[in-house]
């Protein structure tokens, strides 16, 4: 797999057609582990990080994986890619930003990104389009499981399975979802709603996950517990105790804007959509924003020209490395708010 | 303060328990090592090391310990929030413990899966990629209603 070709491509949570999409856009699971024969990552020197990556793709090659299986040598692959890679959700900006031998396997429409050598040896990773934590965790699981028949993890029958760091100690699963809420955040709740969320235990993100700022009204939400409880309760917990609340309140407030400020919220979006449109220059951040009106007139069936897919492919095909990758070219910060906003215009009006 | 011994400025200050009684003394450094006392690296700054014993059980001693096996200290441990191998588990339990408790809502116990036994998966990879190989032949000899079979095996296998 070439990455010029990745990046026209639509992986499986784009097309917008999840269970509960209007509010989730994606649902992710992640296992944390490690070679038991090994040191962790950063007691080891780089022939011994070469030997994991070995051991760790030569495992996974052997693994019935669902197509299309590629493998990208971060070591090896430039700035660009790294940062393509990244902004589809295959690997972590730390991951994309260190040094050493590492890399990622992504299979099955990019449904499965396994990064080798990111803070821990392997990171399983499963994404998907809208609610679907159960199966992200069952994927997880089957994963793991499949390469426990070809490598020896670290586990001990008091902590669980061992890791870099202790917060992700047991059974190394992280959940999270990806959640739109701008209606919360245009009635003024958002705040509110995020504080209660990290006496929850939750951890809030944003939209390329640790360290990195929310953006377009969307905000990553994950269990921070990984020990003392099982992988069933931690998913069963996320799904029935702690997310329905979020997409409640935001559908309440949606339902609020709707019935006491119509007017304003129309005004709103068809304003996006109009900008969107005709601008000449757009930024990501301003796009991204934008874009958020417009999603919500979707829910909401204030507007129905535009889809889910179109706006999730085109947020992804306007960011930096993308629309580089796309044109062929390498753009500063102006020429790609000029080429973001000409496909942005194109692909919302055809002009 | 004067060293006891030499009267020049004390930087060495102790306190020991001799016959029960605690009795106090103040050294320079040079005098300090003359009696076999060891001393901490004077080039560490002062608020480094404070920012290493603070709220830690066991203070300087817990700093220092050293799994023998990667070669971490828990100092650096504090300094990355990263352990060096799964035996840091074990070293530097009494000190992880509290440091677990508060990042996992109390808990100590791990309650979750237990890795699978490895020849069992192996077993199981091997028929996976025997069944997926019949499957691929099934098809390309049209006979679907074996390759439908197959294919259910494969899920139910998978799914396991």
């Amino acid at each position: 797999m070439n990455l010029v070709e990745l990046s026209s491509r639509c992986a499986e949570w784009l097309r917008g057609s999840g269970p509960l999409s209007d509010v989730v856009v994606s649902s992710r699971a992640r296992l944390a582990r490690n070679l038991a024969s090994m040191p962790f990552l950063s007691r080891c020197p780089p022939p011994k990080q070469r030997e994991v990556v070995e051991l760790c793709r030569s495992a996974l090659s052997r693994l019935s994986l669902p197509p299309e299986v590629f493998f990208v040598d971060l070591e090896q692959a430039d700035a660009l890619d790294r940062q393509l890679l990244v902004e589809r959700h295959l690997v972590s900006r730390q991951q994309a930003e260190a040094l050493g031998p590492r890399g990622v396997l992504v299979a099955g429409d990019e449904t499965i990104a396994v990064m080798i050598n990111e803070e821990d040896h392997l990171r399983l990773q499963v994404l998907r389009g809208g609610l679907q934590i159960d199966e992200c965790v069952a994927q997880c699981r089957r994963l793991d499981e499949m390469l426990e028949g070809q490598l020896s993890f670290a586990y001990s029958s008091r902590y669980g399975y061992l890791t870099a760091c202790p917060t992700n100690v047991g059974t190394g699963l992280r959940v999270s979802v990806m959640l739109h809420l701008p209606a919360l955040k245009m009635t003024g709740q958002i705040e509110r709603v995020l504080r209660a969320a990290r006496d929850m235990h939750l951890a809030i993100r944003g939209l390329h996950g640790e360290g990195t700022e929310p953006m377009g009204d969307f905000f990553q939400i994950s269990n921070q517990t990984t020990l003392g409880k099982s992988e069933e309760q931690i998913a069963n917990q996320f799904r029935d105790d702690i997310l329905p609340h979020f997409i409640e309140y935001e559908r309440q407030a949606r339902q609020a804007l709707l019935h006491e400020r119509r007017l304003a919220l129309e005004d709103r979006i068809f304003r996006a959509q109009a900008t969107l449109r005709s601008a000449r220059l757009l930024s990501s951040e301003e796009m991204m924003a934008l874009f958020s009106h417009l999603r919500l007139g979707l829910a909401l069936r204030i507007i129905e020209d535009t889809t889910a897919q179109t706006l999730n492919e085109l947020s992804l095909a306007a960011q930096p490395a993308h629309i580089q990758r796309l044109l062929k070219r390498t753009l500063d910060s102006d020429q790609r708010g000029a080429a973001r906003a000409d496909m942005v215009r194109q692909r919302l009006s055809g002009k | 303060m004067k060293c006891e011994k030499c009267h020049r400025e004390a930087s060495v200050h102790l306190t020991e328990i001799v016959n029960g009684h605690a009795a106090e003394k103040h050294l320079c450094k040079e005098c300090a090592l003359a009696e076999n006392y060891t001393l901490t690296d004077p080039q560490v700054p002062v608020s480094q090391l404070l920012e290493a014993l603070v709220g830690q059980a066991g203070g300087k001693e817990a700093a220092e310990l050293k799994c023998e096996s990667c070669g971490q200290t828990y100092k650096e441990f504090r300094n990355t929030g990263l352990l060096g191998c799964p035996n840091d588990y074990k070293v530097f339990e009494p000190l992880l413990l509290g440091l677990l408790e508060r990042a996992q809502e109390g808990a100590t116990h791990h309650v979750g899966k237990v890795p699978v036994n490895a020849e069992e998966g192996e077993k199981r990879q091997k028929e996976l990629v025997r069944l997926r190989q019949q499957l691929k032949e099934a098809v390309q000899r049209e006979d679907y209603e074996q390759a439908a079979r197959l294919r259910d095996q494969i899920k139910a296998l998978e799914t396991a």
